[in-house]
């Protein structure tokens, strides 16, 4: 438990099992070159509770928390995801593409296999990955946004998660794309189940699906402005009373993050 | 009474609430509209074929979304020739309440109470995958503790029996059997008698944590929970009874809703549905959870791919829970005494509650010590309790076969004390996708069965 106190709240605590690549090359300290890339990196908040409506009083008002550094994961991947990586690597050769001119990184961590894909070839890699024997990524469980807004250039992300019943096997593949350019290739006719799924990824977070038959709001009211699990969005909510003293909505508490 | 703007001509008589809607349709795009409120339908009938488009009976009808049998605030938009279903839209969203959203504003202990109440029929199945996750991420769910595994599943499986009950009381109701509906609550409120006495609720318990389990069974637990397996396989009998063998219900049933596996997989229909049509799918098989392995069951399969099929796969996986709670009462019977809740104090909370002369839940031994004897164990209590644990960067999915199907849960962290975003893939928001290709083409009698047996829970699909 130490060990995860004492990072810097928001630091790469994630991939530290796989971080390897970074500084390997030449010559100074590995430390003090790690230690320069963080500091290249935006900002992804600053203060102790990333609030802006109440005051910081912990006295770490001026704390600059960078953004962790997104780290590829090397070979071998282990479990199956090798398998993976192969026999996509294969039948998108055999297409005349290749793993890599498609898959911009591999994440492994936490036991998933994630491939950020561009989505350029979001659709080919899915047809892949459906089609192909070795894979049979039969179901796909749908979409999931994300919001990052402090990544400048790759702020919403689109998270699919397959399965393949076949082989018993599951991947995930993450598509990044700029807030300035919302688009997606839709997958409906390759996985018709993500009809809901990504018609509820647009009222969400205002990705916008191309190729989708009726790209319409779903859970929110179709006059509904606004997407509203973006970060910019507020929670809303009013202040509750109670005894006398007055309780700020959520969103306006402040916040350890 | 009819009126609308061609059926003044005709006579019927209008009054100030329907004609005031008549400039909000515009006919070129909708067609024509007629307004139907307690009018003799042969008047409506002769009023809209008596006029220049004769044999024109294509009608658009809502169902819901406050159908009583549409099994929640579901709203179908129906197109119907004559009585034959050629177009069926599901419009969800009426019980939208941002639980995803609000959950990014709580710390990952307190996201429990916010996610149990999506699913409210299976709101177990909703921690658990919750739990899994945030365990996943935090990279202890080799350390939580076998009782609190054994607890979690005893509670999942007691919860998967209340709800597959409601499923089939519910469907039974829809379909005219009343009877089958009164058998399914009697047999519903034996579960949730035992999930009060365990966690103290009956539903929206908020009992699974991230490290393990709030409390440990009280007091004659275990005995409730014999007597419970020993009577119920004869209660399941009397619903069986009613309905294997009742021509009514054949006759609704069978060759209902088809959906075979192709459709399945291509739709992402999980669940009952999927093991009805034939794949013996199930996650607490082909992959394991919270101990699964450990214990012996079947998973049931029919290839009628109907909604008879479906009522028979969830009358049989009654069986099987039955015979796992069997199991997870030996084992806790022998674990007694042991902890409930990770050992990390950084993680658990220090939830060893009595219940105090007012009703509430306190631990007097806790607060003597946080009070009167260490200030560091004060400091980390408010810690731990207004501020929460930090979760490492990351994102996981994690699934549970809920009563419906696959139970998702995609957690993202940023490395804060809160979930950055939490997603659930619900099996009633994919499953309900299903309705149009189970229903089109059929009988409109046909859309009650074949909502009844997707068995959809408005609160799931729309979170």
């Amino acid at each position: 438990m130490t060990e995860r106190d004492d990072q810097a709240p928001g630091s790469q605590a994630s991939q530290s099992e796989s971080s390897p690549s970074q500084g390997s090359t030449a010559v100074p300290d590995p430390a003090a070159l790690a230690g320069r890339d963080r500091l290249a990196e935006q900002v992804a908040r600053t203060g102790m509770f990333g609030t802006l409506t109440t005051g910081d009083t912990s006295g770490y008002g001026g704390l600059q928390v960078r953004r962790a550094p997104r780290l590829p994961s090397p070979r071998p991947y282990g479990s199956y995801f090798d398998e993976i990586a192969d026999n996509l690597d294969a039948a998108l050769t055999a297409d005349g593409s290749s793993f890599a001119a498609a898959v911009e990184q591999v994440v492994v961590a936490n036991g998933d296999l994630t491939f950020y894909v561009r989505r350029e070839q979001l659709r080919a890699v899915a047809s892949k990955l459906r089609d192909e024997p070795t894979l049979a990524f039969e179901m796909c469980l749908g979409v999931s946004g994300v919001h990052y807004p402090a990544e400048a250039g790759e702020e919403l992300r689109a998270v699919y998660h397959l399965l393949s019943i076949t082989h018993n096997r599951r991947l995930r593949v993450e598509v990044t794309v700029p807030d300035a350019d919302p688009h997606v290739p839709s997958l409906v006719d390759i996985y018709p189940t993500c009809n809901f799924h990504e018609r509820e990824t647009w009222d969400f977070f205002g990705l916008i699906f191309d190729g989708h038959p009726a790209l319409t709001r779903i859970e929110m009211p179709d006059d509904w402005r606004g997407h509203p699990q973006r970060k910019d969005y507020p929670l809303g909510g009013i202040p509750v009373e109670y005894r006398g003293a007055t309780i700020p909505p959520p969103d306006e508490r402040r916040s350890y993050e | 009474m009819t009126a609308s703007a061609d059926h003044q001509s005709h006579g019927a008589t209008s009054t100030g609430t329907a004609g005031g809607d008549e400039a909000s349709y515009d006919e070129y795009d909708e067609g024509r509209v007629y307004h139907v409120s307690g009018a003799d339908w042969d008047e409506v009938v002769t009023a809209a074929v008596g006029d220049d488009r004769p044999g024109d009976e294509r009608m658009v009808v809502n169902m819901g979304p406050q159908h009583p049998s549409t099994h929640g605030v579901l709203r179908l938009v129906v197109t119907l020739d004559g009585e034959t279903v050629t177009e069926l839209r599901p419009v969800i969203g009426y019980l939208h309440t941002g639980i995803e959203k609000n959950m990014e504003f709580r710390s990952w202990t307190q996201g429990v109470t916010f996610c149990t109440r999506m699913d409210y029929l299976s709101p177990l199945f909703n921690e658990t995958a919750y739990c899994l996750a945030v365990e996943k991420l935090l990279g202890i769910t080799a350390e939580i503790p076998d009782r609190a595994t054994v607890i979690r599943v005893l509670l999942m499986e007691l919860n998967r029996i209340g709800s597959h009950l409601t499923a089939v009381g519910t469907m039974g109701l829809e379909l005219g059997a009343t009877t089958v509906f009164i058998y399914g609550m009697r047999e519903r409120e034996k579960t949730l008698d035992i999930l009060e006495l365990i966690t103290g609720l009956r539903m929206n318990h908020g009992f699974i944590r991230p490290g393990g389990v709030a409390q440990d069974l009280p007091a004659g637990a275990l005995e409730r929970l014999r007597e419970y397996v020993r009577i119920m396989p004869g209660l399941l009998g009397e619903i069986r009874a009613l309905f294997d063998a009742a021509p009514a219900f054949l006759a609704r049933t069978r060759n209902i809703a088809y959906l075979d596996v192709t459709g399945c997989i291509s739709l992402g229909v999980t669940g009952p549905i999927l093991r009805a049509a034939g794949l013996p799918w199930d996650l607490r098989k082909s992959q394991p959870y919270c101990g699964y392995e450990t214990y012996d069951f079947d998973v049931p399969v029919r290839t009628s791919a109907d909604a008879f099929g479906r009522y028979q796969v969830r009358m049989d996986e009654l069986d099987q829970s039955l015979r796992i709670i069997g199991q997870c009462v030996d084992r806790l019977a022998e674990s007694a005494g042991q902890p409930v809740m990770i050992g990390d104090a950084k993680i658990g909370w220090p939830a060893k509650l009595a219940l105090g002369p007012d009703g509430l839940g306190n631990s007097p031994d806790h607060i003597a010590h946080i009070m009167s004897q260490s200030m560091e164990a004060l400091i980390h209590h408010f810690k731990l309790v207004t501020e929460g644990f930090r979760v490492p960067a990351g994102q996981v999915y994690a699934a549970v076969e809920s009563p419906r199907g696959e139970l998702g849960c995609h957690a993202v962290s940023d490395g804060g004390t809160r979930p950055y975003r939490v997603h659930f893939r619900d099996p009633s928001f994919t499953n309900l996708q299903s309705v149009s290709v189970m229903c089109e083409g059929g009988m409109i009698a046909d859309v009650i069965a074949a909502v009844a047996s997707i068995d959809p829970v408005l609160g799931g699909v729309d979170r």
